[in-house]
């Protein structure tokens, strides 16, 4: 549980289109500082979840507050102070990169210059360049040059990295990154599990409009990764003793080569043991689930589409 | 009112920017009065035209046109591109006050067509010896009320057509029958039966009829109070269905 005063805290939100229930009972709290993930296949409620903390939709029940604000009531303190790049949202092809920090810099009464941020975000020299004309990547900088104009205390980043290649991808964490150095607390919405693995310090897994796992990714991959496995290669017979070794599942042994099952802390317990009795071996290693095989393992991994 | 200015000056530049757009509001009207007066010159016919030359007749119909050039058309556009590529939804996710947006599409279009309309002025009158209008106080509030009107119908057809494709479908559609009908194409005399009742229900019209009054004293009618009327409808409608997304 977060230490400090959540900066986003939503309890059972629900949200339908007519008949169709995109959110049924979504829970989180976000704490300052942190980059938190939302995670889930395509149609699981993870953009409706995120607009319905912008005040961009209506909000058909539970309790939700950002920054202190209630959506509802005060989505325009909550747009004062938070910043967002959207899903499906664009600027004027013709628009120029100074125009749109310019323009948008305009709807703030403080944060930093259009210079600074054309600066920080490595837009100088495109600053006269029309929208229509950048790369994807210097799309995703005057993005988030844009989502920072306001000096905002949290983000919302959604999809950011889709469509982008994989260099362009690495350019945008680390300007997720950059973003939480600041100080500003990061809400990433993903479908990519190493994204998520690499940069949430914690994230909630949505499926179906529910949460169906939170934590942080290390906790997720022991609680739903099916447990830790450690390998190496020895000789002798020792599986007698291994047993005994705290953490130690399962023990199996095709000629050399031993697998030992177990969880947490496992592998230090296993490797403590073996050098205790003289065996040394050079390739002892550890393998565990990813992220995506916990994702897997707990939706249905993205069926709608 | 700063952050109105700063949209509507980013506004004339991006609309600038498009050449298809410039060239559609700044040189078919010139086009349309080469061709009618080369056509039709300047002479007086009392059956037709009521009973005023054909080019003193057109050359204020063509300043009314020039307002539903842009209100129809690129107004249209603009707006359901906007929204149908998600710019409105960023607007509005970085608090864009509704009537900013709105409010630069109106002043655009005013630009536009007061541009448009000045340069219509320009070239007619010596070419074609276009008398000068009667009371010019009134041709201002004419062109104002005008473009007022089509502005406010622009941002409503922006607001309810899906995409920019739709906007422009519709918004030409709209533009041709009117050009035709209204009273800015064949004199009014020769339009009978329904074409001439579609013709009077046209916004533009009473536009005409409007602008006619100030430079020429004729008689306009109800025009007045419908192109204010009119104005009030469109206005309200566009507020109450403009959409973000």
């Amino acid at each position: 549980m977060p230490r400090l005063d959540p900066v986003v805290s939503v309890a059972h939100l629900a949200k339908r289109y007519g008949d169709f229930v995109a959110v049924s009972d979504v829970s989180f709290d976000v704490a300052p500082g942190e980059i938190f993930g939302i995670l889930g296949p395509n149609g699981a409620g993870k953009t409706t979840t995120v607009e319905c903390l912008q005040g961009l939709r209506h909000i058909d029940g539970g309790e939700v507050s950002v920054l202190g604000y209630d959506p509802r009531h005060d989505s325009k303190s909550i747009r004062r102070r938070t910043g967002s790049q959207l899903q499906e949202s664009a600027l004027p092809e013709r628009m120029k990169v100074w125009e749109a920090l310019d323009l948008f810099g305009s709807l703030r009464t403080s944060g930093p210059s259009t210079e600074q941020l054309l600066d920080d975000w490595g837009l100088t020299d495109k600053a006269d360049t029309r929208f229509g004309n950048l790369s994807g990547g210097q799309q995703q900088r005057l993005f988030v040059a844009l989502a920072l104009v306001n000096d905002p205390d949290l983000v919302f980043l959604d999809e950011m990295t889709t469509g982008l290649d994989p260099s362009s991808r690495r350019v945008a964490w680390d300007l997720i990154r950059q973003i939480r150095d600041t100080g500003t607390t990061v809400l990433l919405v993903t479908h990519f599990m190493d994204e998520a693995e690499r940069l949430c310090d914690r994230l909630v897994i949505i499926d179906r409009g529910t949460v169906v796992a939170a934590g942080t990714p290390s906790e997720l991959i022991d609680r739903h990764g099916g447990g830790v496995r450690v390998r190496f290669t020895h000789d002798g017979s020792i599986e007698a003793w291994l047993h005994g070794v705290p953490h130690v599942g399962a023990v199996s042994r095709d000629r050399d080569r031993y697998e030992v099952s177990g969880d947490g802390p496992v592998l230090a317990y296993v490797a403590a043991a073996l050098v205790e009795h003289g065996v040394a071996p050079v390739d002892l290693r550890q393998e565990r689930a990813t992220l995506e095989d916990v994702f897997l393992a707990l939706t249905d991994g993205g069926d709608a589409e | 009112m700063k952050l109105l200015a700063k949209m509507s000056w980013l506004e004339l530049k991006l609309f600038l920017r498009e050449p298809l757009t410039v060239l559609f509001a700044l040189a078919l009207p010139l086009l349309v009065l080469f061709v009618m007066g080369g056509v039709f010159g300047n002479d007086v016919d009392a059956a037709y035209y009521r009973g005023v030359g054909s080019m003193d007749y057109y050359v204020p119909a063509y300043i009314a046109l020039v307002t539903a050039s842009v209100g129809l058309i690129s107004l249209p556009v603009h707006i359901a591109g906007n929204r149908d590529r998600g710019v409105l939804k960023r607007y509005h996710a970085s608090s864009m006050p509704t009537w900013v947006v709105i409010g630069s599409s109106v002043v655009t279009t005013f630009v536009i067509a007061s541009i448009s309309g000045l340069l219509l002025v320009a070239v007619a009158m010596p070419v074609h010896r276009v008398v000068s209008p009667d009371r010019l106080g009134l041709v201002l509030i004419g062109f104002a009320a005008a473009a007022l009107m089509f502005a406010s119908l622009g941002v409503l057809l922006g607001a309810v057509l899906p995409t920019a494709r739709a906007a422009q479908a519709l918004g030409v559609l709209l533009w041709f029958v009117m050009l035709i009908l209204g009273g800015a194409g064949p004199p009014p005399e020769v339009l009978t039966g329904a074409m001439g009742a579609i013709g009077d229900v046209t916004p533009l019209r009473h536009a005409v009829r409007i602008m006619h009054d100030g430079w020429l004293s004729l008689d306009a009618g109800l025009s007045w109070l419908l192109v204010a009327g009119l104005f009030c409808v469109f206005a309200s409608a566009a507020l109450r269905f403009f959409r973000w997304e």
